[in-house]
């Protein structure tokens, strides 16, 4: 089998997200970037049912400015085998980035394709379904547990009423939750060879898709301020202050 | 123009924030049409047309539609998408995992989790976990979009008689089954819809210390959360997660015992009209959005709690 995983370059989680005055965006000039938190759990789950034999190539792609390729690099340094780069400017559509990765898949062909669930920064949660309905294939979405069988795979769903476990043929979307695995760190000398690992580079363009945005961002502010609050002394009289001043119980 | 709001129901019934997603579809234009897909699914298409803001009902029926596959309803909803120039559901896990195979079959770009209709192509949107809000419009000819239920008002749920035509399902898509939900059933009001929730994060040190917990929110009537700090250690179970990556609440009030307030979780919680922390680490960036906030051990503060409650007996069922 051979899985392939999509990672996405965003402000690391641990930043304090600012926008810009102009209201035409959040700040990024020198802010950590990292990987989106749970594609770091697509690529890990995929490194190991390889490592348990059940597969046999693990292929990470990014879609994105000339940097993204450090999230494909950290990809190889945690035991992906190769990697590939999609150049493509500004502002990405979770539909144009699936567009693109259905033009990889048709020419790599994976059994499966592993991705985050959310990107934290656009915060869309689109581009996994759009690609299996693109490709019409079966979708797995906010997986917690993936159990690999001979031509399918069982996978347990966080869904809003507790757990749902479905079963999709291969090949398949799976979109991963954080809950699904516990993904290791790249030691140094895993670093080192990464580095050496093959990254193919391709463009949106050589692939004949327009990513241009169908959606205008018109402004981005800040949202409303909550004013601040008070300490209370004791517990007798935070519930003085809940049934007298909120009125809340 | 006219809207078509996909349901979320239980084929007895609808789920309660498919009437928070009315509010806020009627508010893109007032022809708005409901899709019931279900199976035995009469009871909830009846719901929908007694909603006053409802239209029209569009009602189909099969077994393969029982549990809700995304791969089966995707070419229904397609089918009778035709004539409406916005299709809409709520921004759950229902709708999450819907709206998106949908619209890329209808080469659109979905406009996610919108908190504010501003104009029929014009939405507001929280991103970066709810560090920023943008204004988006959307230049598609047919627009997906999908709704914070929580920032919408429930919409009047009687009165209405809009009428239930039967409409043409489509073929089983056969490569996805479904197996099993295992889904916690509990008397408690449901976290999204809570006047008062109250929520352990990892301060509470174990699931069985969740007892404090669970004897306020019987008290008060509450809905209990969680940190996903607190649900990955297993102190309890996934569907009480609030925050960027799971559940969005916006109760009367929210009480945070034993959570630092991480920006993921704020995501979920900070439009709480009342909020309260209780908290041993008085610089906990909780703090920063409590309108009151406890610093003290919570192992102390809970049972003190409980005991403040059981003396006023104005508390409202
Ligand atoms: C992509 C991504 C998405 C995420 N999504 C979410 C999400 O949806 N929801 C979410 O909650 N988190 C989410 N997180 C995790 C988030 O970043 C924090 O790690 C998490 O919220 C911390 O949970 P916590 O506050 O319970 O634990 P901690 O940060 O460990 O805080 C525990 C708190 O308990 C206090 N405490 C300890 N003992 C006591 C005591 N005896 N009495 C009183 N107070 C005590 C401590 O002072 C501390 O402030 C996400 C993270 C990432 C990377
Ligand atoms: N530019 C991108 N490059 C690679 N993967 C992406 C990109 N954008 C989105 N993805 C993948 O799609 C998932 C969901 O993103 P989104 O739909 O934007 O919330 C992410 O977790 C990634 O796995």
């Amino acid at each position: 089998m051979k899985i392939l995983v999509a990672v996405k370059r965003v402000i690391d989680y641990n930043v304090q997200v600012r926008v810009k005055e102009d209201g035409t965006g959040v700040v990024t000039d020198n802010v950590k970037m990292s990987t989106n938190p749970p594609d770091d759990n697509a690529v890990e789950e995929a490194v190991k049912i390889k490592e348990s034999g059940k597969a046999t190539e693990v292929i990470a792609i990014t879609i994105g400015e000339e940097k993204a390729q450090e999230t494909v690099r950290k990809a190889l340094a945690v035991g992906a085998d190769r990697g590939i780069h999609v150049k493509a400017d500004g502002i990405l559509e979770p539909l144009a980035v699936s567009k693109i990765l259905q033009k990889v898949v048709e020419k790599e062909k994976p059994d499966l394709v592993f991705m985050g669930k959310q990107a934290i920064d656009d915060d869309c949660n689109q581009t996994g379904q759009m690609l299996a309905a693109l490709l019409n294939w079966p979708q797995a979405t906010f997986a917690s547990k993936i159990e690999v069988k001979d031509k399918s795979l069982d996978v347990t769903r966080e869904v809003d009423e507790g757990l749902e476990t479905i079963s999709v043929n291969v090949p398949a979307i799976v979109t991963c939750d954080l809950r699904l695995n516990e993904p290791r760190y790249a030691s140094l000398p895993n670093i080192m060879k990464a580095k050496k690992k093959p990254l193919e580079q391709l463009s949106a363009t050589d692939l004949g898709i327009d990513t241009k945005p169908r959606i205008e961002q018109i402004k981005v502010e800040e949202p409303p301020k909550r004013k601040a609050g008070i300490k209370v002394g004791s517990v007798a009289e935070l519930v003085q202050k809940l049934k007298n001043e909120a009125k809340v119980i | 123009m006219s809207v078509l709001l996909i349901a979320e129901h239980t084929n007895k019934e609808l789920k309660p924030f498919t009437l928070n997603a009315i509010t806020a579809a009627s508010q893109i234009d007032q022809d708005l049409h409901v899709l019931v897909i279900g199976h035995n699914s009469d009871g909830a298409a009846k719901a929908a047309s007694a909603v006053p803001l409802v239209k029209k009902v569009i009602q189909i029926e099969n077994p393969i539609y029982e549990n809700y596959l995304a791969e089966n309803f995707t070419p229904v909803i397609i089918k009778h998408a035709e004539t409406y120039s916005h299709l809409v559901c709520s921004a759950n896990t229902f709708g999450k995992n819907l709206m998106p195979r949908i619209a890329a079959l209808m080469d659109c770009s979905q406009v996610s989790d919108i908190i504010k209709v501003i104009s029929p192509d014009t939405f507001l949107r929280p991103i970066y976990a709810g560090n920023a809000f943008a204004t988006v419009k959307s230049n598609d000819k047919k627009k997906c979009v999908t709704i914070r239920p929580t920032s919408f008002d429930a919409a009047p749920s009687d009165g209405g008689s809009a009428e239930i035509v039967k409409g043409d399902g489509a073929d089983e898509f056969t490569l996805t089954k479904f197996v099993k939900k295992e889904e916690v059933k509990s008397d408690r009001p449901e976290l999204g819809t809570a006047r008062i929730v109250i929520s352990g994060g990892r301060g509470m040190q174990s699931g069985d210390n969740f007892k404090l917990i669970t004897a306020i929110a019987d008290k008060l009537n509450a809905a209990i959360g969680a940190s996903r700090a607190a649900v990955d250690a297993g102190y309890i179970t996934n569907d009480h997660q609030v925050g960027q990556t799971g559940k969005v609440v916006v109760p009367d009030l929210y009480i945070a015992v034993g959570i630092s307030g991480a920006i993921q979780h704020l995501a979920g919680m900070k439009e709480s009209k009342v909020i309260v922390a209780i908290n041993k680490d008085g610089e906990a960036p909780i703090f920063s959005v409590a309108d009151y906030g406890l610093e003290a051990d919570l192992f102390e503060a809970l049972p003190q709690f409980l005991e403040e409650l059981n003396k006023l007996n104005t508390i409202q069922k």
